[in-house]
């Protein structure tokens, strides 16, 4: 788009960009309303809030539904990818054993409880999996087998089914037709309706060459023919991608993922350890133990809290992007977005509403205010463009009046050659007739055929200040020949902008705002939107070039796009996001797609790959500070007997050694339970600096993780100490 | 003047001690550790060890030379302790057993100084001097490097380059042990530290009876004994022993030489990073550390109320009443806070709390401050274990000091952390498990556990102090107690020359205001807070078995 903002405003008038337009189509209140068009750029906002609501009534009824899955999965194999679980299960084994060998009450009841504990952390895991599967279920529904009219080499069409379509197949898709495959169209344009995919009911136009070429199988073409080339065969489409991807079928650990559970592992075996060596210790001091005991000490002491919950959280974060339209390829991406440093932010549509807004009127001299302010009005009568739109109302504002209206007009339309649109007035009588046009200050200069250094200067000072002018002048008027004035364009940023961008410096995370203007109207949007710096006339190798030299220094970075000239910058940043509307290659590229096609996006999806981090860090050290109280409930009930000095450390004054050691045991397991709604929807994150968040979440979940269990398991000690045979 | 007073000021002469030698001896140390021109007596050395000064080392060629001198190392030693009878200065000596040997030999290169010997009963000047002394200079040389590999990882940026070993191990040797330590010996030999090598005299008393009186180059040992926290003692009650610690003001200056190094270090790396704060920090959480233990500590002893207390006007059994409860306090939680092992007093009779703190203080894995070198590494893995669960709750991968914590360097740490606990469980679990411990042990109960859990915690942290009461001459004891010492030595360095090759070769993260700080108070909080925890976690049971059940009878 850089180079008809430049020279000729006008064109921009008629021919917005492109990323205007697919706003225009597929949500046409967005690029017009400027309240609306925050909205998906709130942080946490009402969509969310709906979420939760969902996620609290619904949790019962999730939990019953996927309990027999989560015994489906107490299958060693599976057991086996959890360390940590893996050996809570081979406790329960041998408590089991235990238990049917000298049956009592405690042994029994331990047994039971660490089953359940086993089956807690399947539970969550299987929870957390079924969001993802009720959606595969809708998006399978959308792939059922499509007939497909291929184009043959001569020129026919054969009638085949959409799965024998291999890359490079060309179909013709009518009105009303599936398309059958994933492609680019290559002839033609049409309205296509992809509900299937993205949700939004709207639909969205789809033409030959350009960035919006792309088309996805399984969605539906309303209006006109289209011919689509195949580039994916089938059963590797986009729609298998997302299937598989929602299920969390390729789902694999992420590197962050791997090294918490190599952190969880070696506690998991120094426990062992310790509690192994614990029975010649005990029995040299007189007080060995069953084995039931020392297996209910190490399930209590190892990490099983954040053991169980771990995959859980992994898929909920992929299922909190999927629930903001947006598809992460892997769970890497999801971990790299946290540790996003650069942002590349395309102003268009991302930082400016997109579109050109009219902010002011400068007369020239010897024209009044409101000569300039109706002659601009009536010459963007019939622009339909937001732009023209903006003049208007701008004029309205000004106190334009209806009654001033000419009658008898006729407009006259935008052409290439003219580089102009205005409007003609027939005269009053013997008057002659009046014509008006507005333009870029070179077409409009030409076509009256003066020049004024007048002109020239507000031109070049609104050009300086990042405004597009549009020069008006008039033919015929009462005053003769005449330039009237410079209407001022500006690429307005939308509102909140600069606070969202201190908010990500705060984080850490530098913006970059990427646009093809000039480097004057760059910097000085790019000051009045408050981004940390900008790349103007960019070319994509320039992209490229700074994603690299970002990357040489350390930094991670994140951006959108949509074209095929984005693919490389997409394929190079860490974290790149490819708008559902560009191009197969952009989406190929990427490593998020996202559906809605709002670049604002990218913000929200830095927090999400953070909250995702932060939650399994939160859940660590509430897992490991738990063990403390569980300490102080099953030392002494193990060895007040040999020592009754050690009774002193009974501080939460529990029953008996036998509900003690209960207790803890199904406070350890019920714990589980009462975290999966927390490692679903996330902790609660708020943007601040490292330090605010280190501070918040130690004291919740590490000073909060100590404190807890030593009320916790008090409680259920008095409930336990109620069952008969128990103590 | 009180015990009291006198107590505290003890202690502040030491702080300000500590603090004048603080900035120049961290400073000088760094410039040690980073490449400068050869002096022509290291000059020589390389040539004669074939070695090319110049050149780097990455993890794999560094751990390997680390190993190799050391193995050569014990070998070495265990020839000289065999065969010392054919050695000059002798003594009339003969040589060791094979298996007190071996273990003596792992002891001494390991920077252990296990003794399970008596030093004036088995082992000439010789031995003492070409076979102790020199392992004394070089095991703690080779912690120092290794901790400096460490840090330079932090500093390399994407080339994998560690130092090169026999470089920072001959000047460590030459630039700091040996002139620190010829100082240190000459300051010792002033307060009164014997420094000859004259036979044993014996005296005749006036009732009639015959005294042996030692001789020996004692103060030159003693110097790197303290200096380089290894703690083997020319006597076996060594710092106890009025020939290697005669009066308060030897015992201050032993306490200072054998904290100097460690805490300096935490000035070396904020030095070498280019980032003083970092060494704050960690100069913060070390002195927490050593604080605490030593208020606890001191406490216990002072308010020690029991019979025998009670008689000798206070808990002074196995004390030395030329430095009295304080002054013995300060040296044992010092020395057991150092790696160090020198003792001027008996363990094994501290109160069961303080007897727990000394050993709570190995438990932690020698951080407070730790030996030479191996304290900083072991610091800074417990930094970085400390950074992985912060930075997660920050929300992005964790970084420390601009390098990013993956699985590889949190499979390095996360086995670090296993390794020590581990030797020290299985050593425990087995010999208890023993028959024939029972008859090994000084004590019964609660505190014959604790005698077997304080000797392989001393063993396998490389410390070398020892709760008196437990007989470890038994071929079981010997070879255990070496084993645990050597793997709890090299595998901890194996791995953390791994980690520094592995950190050496990622590339840096610039620091933003998404990246947490890591000298904070808060931070500071989590490192003193995660090594408790994860000893406290890890040691319960056997603590609750042992010196609490003692404490709370």
């Amino acid at each position: 788009m850089s180079p008809a903002d430049e020279s000729a405003p006008t064109d921009v008038l008629t021919k917005a960009d492109p990323m205007s337009t697919q706003h225009a189509v597929t949500d046409p209140a967005r690029a017009t309303d400027p309240d609306h068009a925050t909205e998906p750029a709130a942080p946490e906002g009402g969509r969310r809030e709906t979420d939760r609501s969902g996620d609290r009534g619904g949790l019962a009824r999730q939990l019953l539904a996927a309990l027999p899955e989560a015994l489906r999965k107490l299958a060693p194999q599976h057991l086996w990818r959890s360390p940590v679980m893996f050996v809570v299960a081979i406790g329960s084994v041998i408590t089991t054993v235990a238990g049917v060998a000298r049956p009592s009450v405690f042994t029994i009841g331990v047994a039971v409880w660490l089953w359940l504990t086993v089956i807690f952390g399947n539970l969550a895991e299987a929870v957390a999996e079924s969001r993802g599967k009720a959606q595969a279920a809708s998006l399978r529904a959308a792939r059922t087998d499509t007939p497909a009219r291929r184009i043959e080499a001569d020129g026919s069409e054969t009638q085949v089914a959409g799965t024998e379509l291999r890359v490079g197949d060309r179909v013709r898709v009518s009105a009303g037709e599936v398309i059958p495959g994933d492609g680019d169209v290559v002839e033609g344009v049409a309205s296509v309706d992809e509900s299937a995919i993205t949700g939004e009911s709207a639909p969205v136009i789809r033409e030959a060459g350009g960035d919006r070429s792309a088309v996805t199988g399984g969605t539906r073409v309303l209006s006109d023919e289209i011919v689509v080339m195949i580039t994916a065969a089938p059963g590797e489409s986009f729609l298998d991608t997302m299937i598989a991807l929602v299920e969390g079928a390729s789902r694999r650990k992420t590197p962050n993922e791997v090294a918490l559970s190599i952190l969880l592992s070696s506690l998991t075996i120094i426990f062992v350890l310790a509690v192994a060596t614990l029975q010649p210790m005990a029995a040299y001091s007189g007080g060995k133990q069953s084995v039931v005991v020392l297996t209910a000490l190490l399930v209590c002491l190892i990490p099983t809290t954040i053991g169980a919950l771990l995959s859980a959280i992994g898929i909920a974060g992929m299922d909190r992007l999927v629930r903001r339209n947006v598809l992460a390829m892997s769970g890497r991406a999801v971990e790299a977005a946290g540790d996003v440093s650069t942002l590349l932010l395309d102003k268009t549509g991302t930082i400016t509403f997109g579109n050109r807004y009219a902010t002011r009127f400068v007369p020239l001299e010897g024209v009044s205010e409101s000569e300039l302010r109706d002659a601009a009005r009536w010459s963007s009568l019939a622009d339909q463009t937001p732009e023209g739109r903006s003049v208007v109302t701008l004029a309205l504002e000004q106190g334009a009046r209806d009654e001033d209206l000419p009658t008898g007009a006729t407009f006259v339309e935008f052409t290439a050659q003219t580089r102009m649109s205005g409007i003609d007035v027939a005269g009053e009588g013997t008057a002659p007739l009046r014509e008006i046009r507005k333009g870029a200050a070179a077409a409009v200069t030409a076509w009256i055929g003066t020049d004024s250094s007048q002109l020239a200067a507000v031109v070049d000072e609104i050009s300086a200040g990042g405004g597009t002018p549009l020069a008006v002048a008039e033919r015929g008027g009462p005053d003769g020949d005449r330039l009237l004035g410079v209407i001022h364009l500006k690429d307005v940023v939308k509102p909140g902008m600069s606070e969202r961008f201190d908010q990500l410096r705060a984080m850490g995370i530098r913006t970059v705002m990427i646009t093809g203007d000039n480097p004057r109207t760059a910097a000085a949007i790019a000051a009045e939107a408050g981004v940390d710096d900008f790349l103007a006339e960019a070319t994509p190798e320039d992209k490229l070039a700074l994603i690299k030299s970002e990357q040489a220094g350390g930094r991670m970075v994140a951006m959108t796009g949509d074209g095929t000239n984005d693919a490389p910058a997409l394929a190079a940043a860490d974290v790149g996001v490819a708008m559902n509307t560009g191009t197969s290659a952009a989406k190929e590229a990427g490593n998020m797609v996202d559906l809605d096609s709002d670049p604002t996006k990218l913000i929200d999806i830095v927090g999400i790959g953070k909250q995702l981090l932060i939650t399994r860090g939160a859940l660590t050290t509430f897992s490991i500070a738990n063990d403390v109280a569980k300490f102080f409930a099953i030392i002494p009930a193990m060895f007040a007997g040999v020592y009754p000095g050690l009774a002193t450390l009974n501080i939460m004054k529990l029953h008996s050694p036998t509900t003690a050691i209960t207790s803890a045991v199904i406070f350890n397991a019920l714990i589980i339970v009462a975290l999966i709604p927390l490692a679903l929807r996330g902790v609660r994150y708020k943007p601040s600096s490292a330090v605010a968040l280190l501070r918040r979440n130690i004291f919740v979940y590490g000073v909060g993780g100590i404190l807890l269990p030593f009320l916790g398991i008090k409680v259920i000690d008095l409930v336990v100490s109620l069952i008969p045979g128990l103590s | 003047m009180s015990d009291t007073v006198s107590g505290l000021l003890t202690i502040g002469l030491l702080v300000v001690m500590i603090a004048v030698c603080y900035v120049p001896l961290g400073d000088y140390m760094a410039r040690v550790l980073t490449p400068t021109k050869h002096l022509r007596v290291e000059r020589a050395a390389y040539r004669v060890l074939g070695v090319d000064p110049d050149g780097t080392q990455h993890a794999r060629s560094y751990a390997l030379a680390v190993l190799g001198f050391s193995v050569v190392s014990v070998i070495g030693l265990f020839a000289i302790l065999v065969g010392q009878k054919h050695l000059p200065f002798s003594e009339g000596m003969s040589g060791m057993g094979w298996a007190m040997a071996l273990n003596t030999a792992v002891s001494f290169v390991t920077n252990t100084n296990w003794q399970s010997y008596s030093g004036e009963q088995a082992l000439g000047y010789t031995a003492q001097m070409a076979g102790l002394t020199v392992q004394n200079f070089a095991s703690a040389a080779v912690g120092l490097a290794v901790a400096a590999a460490l840090v330079r990882a932090f500093t390399a940026d994407r080339n994998g380059e560690l130092g090169n070993f026999w470089v920072d191990l001959i000047r460590i040797c030459v630039r700091l042990l040996l002139p620190l330590s010829l100082v240190a010996a000459v300051v010792l030999v002033a307060t009164g530290v014997i420094q000859n090598f004259a036979p044993t005299a014996v005296a005749h008393a006036i009732t009639g009876g015959t005294q042996q009186i030692p001789g020996g180059p004692v103060a030159s040992q003693e110097a790197i004994k303290e200096l380089g926290t290894n703690g083997g003692g020319f006597f076996n009650a060594n710092s106890a022993h009025p020939f290697e610690n005669p009066n308060p003001l030897s015992n201050i200056i032993e306490i200072l030489l054998l904290m100097v190094i460690p805490v300096c270090l935490t000035r070396t790396v904020g030095t070498m990073l280019g980032d003083r704060k970092q060494g704050r920090a960690l100069l913060a959480a070390v002195t927490v550390l050593w604080g605490v233990a030593l208020a606890i500590a001191t406490w216990a002893e002072v308010g020690a109320h029991g019979a025998a207390a009670q008689a000798a006007g206070g808990a002074m059994e196995g004390k030395e009443t030329r430095f009295g409860i304080w002054s013995t306090i300060l040296f044992a939680v010092s020395t057991t806070g150092t790696s160090t092992g020198a003792v001027n007093g008996m363990h094994d009779s501290l109160t069961p709390a303080a007897g727990a703190i000394t050993l709570i203080n190995m438990l932690l894995g020698e951080v407070s401050p730790g030996g030479v070198g191996s304290g900083l590494y072991g610091l800074l893995i417990v930094a970085i274990l400390a950074v992985f669960v912060a930075g997660l709750m920050v929300g992005r991968t964790p970084e420390l000091l601009g390098k990013r914590i993956g699985s590889r360097e949190m499979t390095y740490v996360a086995l670090y952390v296993l390794t020590t606990p581990a030797l020290v469980l299985i050593g425990t679990g087995v010999a208890i498990g023993l028959p024939s411990t029972g008859n090994a042990l000084g004590n019964p109960g609660a505190h014959g556990l604790s005698e077997v859990l304080y000797a392989y915690a001393s063993a396998s942290n490389n410390n070398g102090s020892a709760f008196g009461g437990i007989t470890v001459t038994s071929t079981f004891f010997q070879l255990t107690l070496a084993a645990a010492m050597f793997l709890g030595r090299f595998l901890p360095i194996v791995l953390v020359l791994a980690l520094a090759g592995s950190v050496a070769e990622a590339g840096r993260v610039p620091r933003t205001a998404g990246t947490l700080p890591t000298h904070t108070p808060l931070f500071i909080g989590l490192v003193v807070g995660v090594v408790l925890l994860v000893t406290g976690l890890t040691f319960f049971p056997g603590l609750a078995l042992g010196p609490i059940a003692e404490a709370l009878s």
